[in-house]
């Protein structure tokens, strides 16, 4: 970046916030690699990471040298939310974090596309992929919630202990010109449906609020990130400037 | 997992105009599921614009056993090969 000015410093912000959300689930999702229930699911999640790595590497490119924000950032500098980064858990929790996320992507790329800032020609892209992925999410929550009592007790605590990291999402980002309400009512309606017909309630908890998680975009994480760091860039730290 | 997941056969068109092709096959709990999986198996690098997902128990296969009364009794009759036409200038697919 060679120009400082105001709405550059807010553009490369903005680029951080959504590119690092992308990054650390893709990194999330490719943790499955090998150890999928099915080979199939496998190739469906690693699929997933890599839409959200593409989505990255573009957002990242915005803001500076894709590589160095990736690998070379500390913890504190990340700005992605912290429903991302939570650890994969069984697979509800896996979907159950797809859901949250997928249908906020998709809401958010949607409305992006449709406008003209910086983010339409991006968000063009990825609405296509985002409705896939929240696709997937549906169809594996109306199979856990509808399938046996297991699957259903599983979702269902995935679905709980993963609520009170949904309030973040919608915390407005500068430079990121959505409405904000009018995105989180959609979430909600969309949400609330899909629910409906999985034969599950919508989790009571709070999501805002002094009770509820949520300061990802600060620069503050939860305690299994700095492990997922470690690993995700200990090659590069220990071979810097390496290429295949 | 108590059980595998039922085998399903992927057919794949890759251009309009053309007919389905088999491509493989996959495991899935369901229809639905299996046309998923096939998209993230058999279309990832833009092969196909539609895809059919049959359940294999569902395919009827000539057995190898009747191999010759099914098609050696056709290799001798060469007047039902289309070979004395002319094929007319700018025909394709054929």
């Amino acid at each position: 970046m060679t120009s400082t000015s105001g709405t550059d410093v807010v553009r490369t912000a903005a680029a951080l916030a959504l590119g690092d959300d992308a990054l650390i689930l893709s990194h999330r999702l490719g943790e499955w690699a090998g150890h999928a229930p099915v080979l199939e699911e496998e190739v469906a999640l690693a699929n997933i990471a890599l839409d959200l790595l593409g989505q990255a590497r573009v957002l990242l490119s915005l803001a500076g040298d894709e590589d160095e924000l990736a690998f070379l950032r500390e913890e504190r500098a990340f700005r992605n939310l912290q429903l991302v980064e939570q650890p994969n858990g069984d697979f509800a929790h896996t979907i159950a974090r797809q859901l949250y996320f997928s249908f906020y992507q998709h809401e958010l790329y949607a409305e992006l596309a449709a406008g003209d800032g910086p983010f339409g020609p991006l968000a063009a892209k990825a609405v296509k992929e985002t409705a896939y992925h929240r696709d997937h999410a549906e169809q594996w929550t109306l199979r856990l919630g509808d399938g046996t009592e297991e699957s259903r007790r599983r979702m269902r605590t995935a679905l709980d202990a993963l609520w009170k990291f949904t309030g973040e999402m919608f915390a407005p980002v500068d430079g990121v010109e959505v409405d904000w309400a009018a995105l989180e009512q959609r979430w909600l309606a969309s949400l609330t449906g899909v629910l409906d017909r999985a034969g599950l309630a919508l989790p009571e908890g709070p999501r805002t609020g002094a009770w509820a998680a949520g300061a990802g975009r600060q620069g503050l994480h939860t305690e299994p990130f700095g492990r997922m760091l470690a690993e995700m860039q200990h090659l590069h730290r220990s071979h810097p400037g390496a290429s295949w | 997992m108590t059980q595998n997941w039922p085998l399903w056969e992927v057919f794949v068109r890759s251009r309009r105009g053309l007919s389905h092709t088999h491509a493989g096959s996959l495991h899935a709990p369901d229809a639905e599921m299996a046309l998923r999986n096939a998209r993230d198996l058999y279309t990832r690098r833009g092969e196909g614009i539609s895809i059919w997902v049959v359940p294999s128990t569902e395919i009827t296969a000539s057995s190898p056993d009747e191999r010759d009364p099914f098609f050696a009794a056709s290799a001798d009759k060469p007047y039902r090969h289309p070979t004395f036409y002319e094929i007319p200038e700018g025909v394709r697919h054929l």
